[in-house]
């Protein structure tokens, strides 16, 4: 990585933050449940970074074990996220 | 799979998240903007599996399988009251999937390193401000995933009641404080020495235990305040993980997770009037001229029955139902439903008064009364609904206290001064559904109990709804 790159990143970083703002004030307090998990789910990403410490070819044990922990978690919060913030959200479509 | 194309998918796969947090705008369009959003992590998965540099695919299937089961079972079993417990632990496993990648881009860094620079004695993580900016950003994620990842744990055995006393290091805030400079510490030590495998294991564990250490003194009505934040830590590390990598679409997802946490923190701690640092590190003050319950109830709290109750519900107009961590405790919820469609039978019009930290995480009230198909339409928030307190004929409090206590409003001395609170008070009548007179989490006797127009209905939340309901319904 270069400093223009880390420069780029950085300007992603903080204008996805004024980002973020301006999504969530919208968001009403009756579904602040369901956004919380659906977060979760969201920051679930993780799972992309884990594929990769999971699979390289590192020569290290100890790498690919940290990955398979990465995996696992990460997977658990993107199922578990995004299946339990439909199950709320049914409920309150139902009518 | 060539770098541009990856990161257009990973760019679709961002612009999907943020749709998906959109359509949580409005809850008919939260399900199709659920939807979108898990399609946008299957984009992202799927270009990333296709990846060159993925070789070994026995441990990616092995942790994908343990956690979609492990997954899918918790969000499929999970009762709607224990919602708050979930959400802990998803924060929790959130931050422990940043930590562990932090942890394997290290280590395969510097095993690299070992294999082929040693020789020329270069650090592996890049020369000058570039190697200080990879080594913080890996030391930073493990920092944040790893408090993220306890003090999560200790907030789920808060929420399950494993946990009931409020224990804290010696020194309070002093002892997380020498916790947190023992981590920053080792950070600037590696960022000088990035090889020194041991000040990873320093920084592991001084976080470790500042993520204890800082949520097991807070009380579980503080809950909700602790839980938005760890989300926000979770969306944090996340975003962090991103730069380690490289990787936009960790970067774009994880700050929108930040900034939701933060925020809804920022609403948690106004709606206590307290300040976060108060919440962390503070107790309730104990109060000046602190009243005694005897003063306050002396001889004046006037109970009834639930046939008594339900007399005063017949000739209502207006009923107000002011729920709180009671009514998910008692799982009344489906009970509370049941007089809502009695009432509403008799031409009463029924609303649903929703304080926004009533519960154990933001939102808690809503979503379990969504479970018992009460429409979110007569959810109503605070400031809509106390401006019509005066025109209710019957309050119903079922379970909550604090929120209710007009001492907030009027007596200037008293340590929960200046909280918004919902103004039961004002209704023509007030019930209130509760065990016994005891105190609820700021310690406080409620004012509210011992009013003329309140009539107290002691007993289990749920049986008590039943009785008036059933009591309601033979009427005339």
């Amino acid at each position: 990585m270069d400093m223009n790159t880390i420069v780029m990143l950085l300007a992603l970083f903080v204008l996805s933050l004024f980002l973020g703002v301006e999504l969530i004030t919208k968001v009403p307090p009756t579904l602040h449940t369901p956004l919380m998990s659906g977060t979760n789910a969201i920051s679930g990403i993780t799972l992309v970074g884990a594929l990769l410490a999971a699979g390289s070819d590192a020569h290290s044990m100890v790498v690919n074990i940290l990955g398979f922990l990465a995996v696992t978690l990460a997977t658990l919060n993107v199922v578990g996220g995004y299946l339990v913030t439909n199950r709320m959200l049914a409920m309150f479509k139902r009518k | 799979m060539n770098a541009t194309t990856v990161n257009l998918v990973y760019l679709a796969a961002a612009i999907l998240f943020i749709l998906g947090i959109k359509g949580l705008g409005k809850p008919k369009t939260a399900v199709r903007g659920n939807l979108m959003s898990a399609v946008g992590m299957l984009l992202a998965v799927v270009i990333t599996l296709l990846d060159n540099s993925i070789v070994n695919f026995e441990y990616i299937i092995a942790g994908a399988v343990l956690g979609t089961l492990i997954g899918g079972v918790m969000a499929i079993k999970v009762q709607m009251t224990a919602m708050p417990q979930m959400v802990a632990m998803l924060n929790g496993f959130g931050g422990g999937a940043s930590l562990a990648i932090a942890l394997a881009e290290y280590y395969a860094k510097v095993g690299e390193a070992s294999a082929l620079t040693e020789t020329l004695g270069a650090s592996p993580f890049g020369t000058g401000a570039i190697g200080v900016i990879a080594v913080l950003s890996i030391s930073l994620t493990i920092l944040i995933g790893a408090v993220t990842l306890t003090g999560s744990f200790v907030a789920f055995a808060k929420l399950q009641e494993w946990m009931k006393k409020d224990y804290g290091l010696p020194g309070g805030p002093i002892g997380n404080g020498a916790l947190l400079l023992i981590g920053l510490g080792a950070i600037i030590a590696l960022c000088l020495t990035p090889t020194n495998a041991t000040l990873i294991i320093v920084i592991v564990i001084a976080a470790l235990l500042l993520g204890l250490f800082l949520v097991m003194p807070i009380g579980g009505a503080d809950m909700p305040v602790v839980i938005a934040l760890l989300n926000s830590y979770s969306g944090i590390a996340a975003a962090l993980a991103g730069f380690i990598l490289g990787n936009t679409v960790l970067i774009v997802a994880g700050s929108l997770v930040g900034t939701s946490g933060l925020i809804l923190t920022k609403i948690m701690c106004v709606a206590m009037n307290r300040s976060l640092a108060n919440v962390l590190f503070g107790k309730m003050a104990a109060g000046g001229e602190s009243i005694s319950a005897d003063e306050v109830y002396g001889g004046k709290v006037k109970s009834a029955q639930p046939e008594e109750a339900a007399m005063m519900l017949e000739t209502a107009k207006r009923v107000v139902i002011v729920p709180g961590f009671g009514m998910a405790m008692a799982q009344a919820q489906h009970a509370v439903r049941e007089l809502m469609d009695v009432l509403e039978a008799r031409g009463c019009e029924v609303e649903f008064a929703i304080h926004p930290v009533a519960g154990r995480m933001p939102g808690h009230m809503n979503v379990l009364l969504a479970e018992a198909e009460v429409p979110y339409e007569k959810l109503v928030e605070m400031d809509r609904i106390n401006p019509t307190f005066e025109e209710t004929d019957v309050a119903i409090v079922i379970g909550a206290n604090d929120v209710t206590n007009p001492m907030a409003r009027e007596d200037k001395g008293s340590p929960i001064y200046g909280m918004p609170i919902l103004h039961v008070d004002k209704a023509k009548n007030v019930l209130v559904i509760k065990r016994s007179l005891s105190p609820g989490f700021a310690g406080l006797p409620n004012p509210l109990f011992a009013m003329d127009h309140t009539y107290m209905v002691y007993g289990d939340g749920k049986k008590a709804v039943i009785d008036m309901t059933a009591a309601l319904d033979m009427a005339d």
